[in-house]
């Protein structure tokens, strides 16, 4: 499979033929970071889930972030928008700085940080409300008011689903396929404006088609948001993330197993020439 | 282990036959319990109504009793306990529903697991305690001093309701799924208006379940009443600034008495008491079903 990397389209199937995405890294003096990751840990009731992590995640980028199960790589993401601190016994160390705040101080609102870091889950979760409301219901908390359909029109041009809803905004939202279910949180996150869009394997619940419409939406949108996606498809990653960080799991001394960075690079040198023989391993399908 | 073969002689070698008897016997034992709890209600159901049919008729519910005070009348009809107890389990929900939703949404969303167990094991405790100790309570809170009133009849009843309408909605919350929660949070939703606008509605049909069946519950309570919202006259009351009568009461207070044709009312008062219970109980299953269906639909 390693052969095939660098020719993405060869290793997917015909109905997948989605080109590779990927451009040009543009030079590391024009990178603007947007998060500073930090020896950063996660524990869920004092146990390891992630030990010691450092990054930089770049502004305008598509970060992908891979690895086997148990990896820690959906707990690292949560970490980025504070999502964890709404599960019980969470605690991290470590800082995150944000455009250079450290946005896991115990001062920061974390109903700020996720104002302004929005994200996209595993599995479709529309609110029990219709089409529009899904989008509008966010907007109106937030303040946004003003043209409110507008906004719900735009978000839902983003996110490639207009056509298939605009007839029927007010029916309610679980009667969507699964993969429009998703087109539309992803509307509803991008609606009301945020910088970074998290995404939590958000095809991994959806079939080959409603995957390859996310990915050419995320590709549309990559210059005006910055994405941070877990995924465990591969060949994803390789199409769409500019970077591409690697998680796997490690044994402590006791034989308790958390997860760790690996390595972080440019997609095209983590799916080519590997540094750490663990990426190569599991970039080549060797793993386990 | 031949001995698990399925030939009739393994099958004896096994004690299979003996077996299959007990397992018979187990079961129809359970099954005659059921019948016989089934049994009990259609029993007392029919009995009360075999007695209350001769007086169930339109002037038990539109007349007032005809002597100078409830119990010593010489009998017309109920209505005051009726209309009292319209009031008193009107004003105990207004009372007990807020502060129920309230105690269930902050166990739920917002306090702590430690909290949480201490409160709700508060909360069954208060279920536990019987209801004639409430009415003691509220006695001496609020009618030492000051006499009996509606008001305290339906605080007292509203101490009764607090844990069941609590319960319920905190059953129902625990049903709405994690990932709507977080799906609003993400947005940058602070978690009040989170709670507010995502979860509570989600959790309406349970609510309105569980107040159904404790309105059901407190309806038919006496106790409590006994010392708090008694000593009334023969005349239909709406104000619950004087004392109210209510269908328990009125149905214990004519039981008492020597004149057959106020126990046949009491019998039929019992009748509408019993009826208005299992109505109730039943629309709150029909809502519980149609709310459970709706939150498994959104999941």
């Amino acid at each position: 499979m390693k052969e095939g990397t660098d020719d993405v389209t060869t290793m997917t199937e015909p109905a997948l033929r989605v080109q590779t995405r990927r451009r040009p890294l543009p030079p590391s003096e024009r990178l603007e970071r947007i998060f500073t990751v930090e020896n950063v840990s996660a524990l869920y009731g004092g146990r390891h889930a992630l030990k010691d992590v450092s990054l930089e995640i770049h502004k305008n980028l598509i970060t992908a972030v891979i690895g086997p199960s148990g990896c820690g790589k959906s707990t690292f993401i949560r970490c980025l928008n504070r999502m964890n601190d709404v599960v019980p016994g969470f605690t991290m160390t470590g800082t995150i700085r944000y455009h250079g705040q450290n946005i896991t101080a115990a001062d920061v609102d974390p109903v700020a940080v996720r104002r302004n870091i929005g994200m996209v889950f595993q599995r479709p979760n529309p609110f029990p409300k219709s089409i529009y409301d899904n989008i509008a219901w966010g907007l109106k908390v937030l303040g946004m008011r003003d043209d409110l359909e507008g906004r719900v029109e735009r978000a839902l041009v983003q996110a490639a689903l207009w056509d298939e809803v605009k007839d029927r905004l007010k029916a309610p939202a679980v009667s969507l396929s699964g993969g429009q279910q998703q087109r539309l949180c992803i509307a509803r996150a991008i609606a009301v404006e945020p910088d970074v869009v998290l995404m939590d394997e958000p095809a991994s619940a959806l079939d080959p088609i409603a995957t390859a419409a996310i990915e050419q939406l995320m590709h549309d949108l990559r210059d005006e948001y910055t994405f941070v996606i877990v995924t465990h498809n591969m060949q994803q990653a390789a199409r769409l993330a500019d970077m591409t960080a690697f998680f796997s799991v490690a044994r402590g001394d006791e034989g308790e197993r958390f997860g760790e960075l690996v390595e972080y690079d440019a997609t095209e040198k983590i799916f080519t020439a590997p540094a750490d023989p663990r990426t190569e391993d599991y970039v080549t399908g060797r793993f386990g | 282990m031949s001995a698990h073969g399925i030939t009739r002689a393994a099958q004896r070698a096994d004690r299979l036959p003996r077996r299959r008897a007990v397992n018979r016997l187990m079961e129809a034992l359970a099954a005659l319990s059921a019948l016989l709890a089934i049994a009990l209600l259609s029993l007392l159901v029919y009995s009360v109504a075999r007695r209350g049919a001769a007086q169930l008729d339109l002037d038990l519910l539109t007349k007032g009793p005809a002597g100078a005070f409830s119990f010593t009348p010489t009998a017309s009809g109920f209505a005051n306990a009726f209309a009292g107890s319209l009031v008193l389990v009107v004003l105990a929900t207004a009372m007990a529903l807020p502060v129920g939703i309230l105690t269930a949404l902050y166990l739920t969303e917002f306090a702590r697991p430690a909290t949480r167990g201490v409160v709700s094991l508060g909360l069954d405790v208060l279920n536990g305690v019987p209801a004639i100790v409430v009415g003691i309570f509220v006695f001496g809170l609020l009618v030492v001093g000051r006499g009996q009133s509606g008001f305290a009849g339906a605080f007292a009843l509203a101490c009764l309701m607090l844990p069941l309408v609590a319960r319920a909605t905190m059953e129902v919350l625990a049903l709405v799924p994690a990932s709507l929660r977080e799906a609003s949070l993400a947005l940058g939703v602070p978690p009040w208006r989170t709670t507010l606008g995502i979860v509570l509605p989600q959790a309406v049909g349970g609510i309105v379940t569980g107040t159904t069946l404790a309105v059901a519950r407190v309806a038919g309570e006496t106790a409590p009443l006994l010392f708090t919202s008694s000593l009334v006259g023969s005349g239909v009351s709406w104000n619950p600034q004087h004392a109210l009568q209510s269908v328990p009461v009125a149905i214990f207070e004519a039981s008492e008495q020597a004149d057959p044709t106020l126990h046949a009312q009491a019998w039929a008062a019992a009748t509408v008491l019993l009826a208005f219970i299992l109505v109730t109980s039943l629309a709150a299953r029909a809502l519980a079903a149609r709310s459970r269906r709706r939150i498994a639909t959104s999941r």
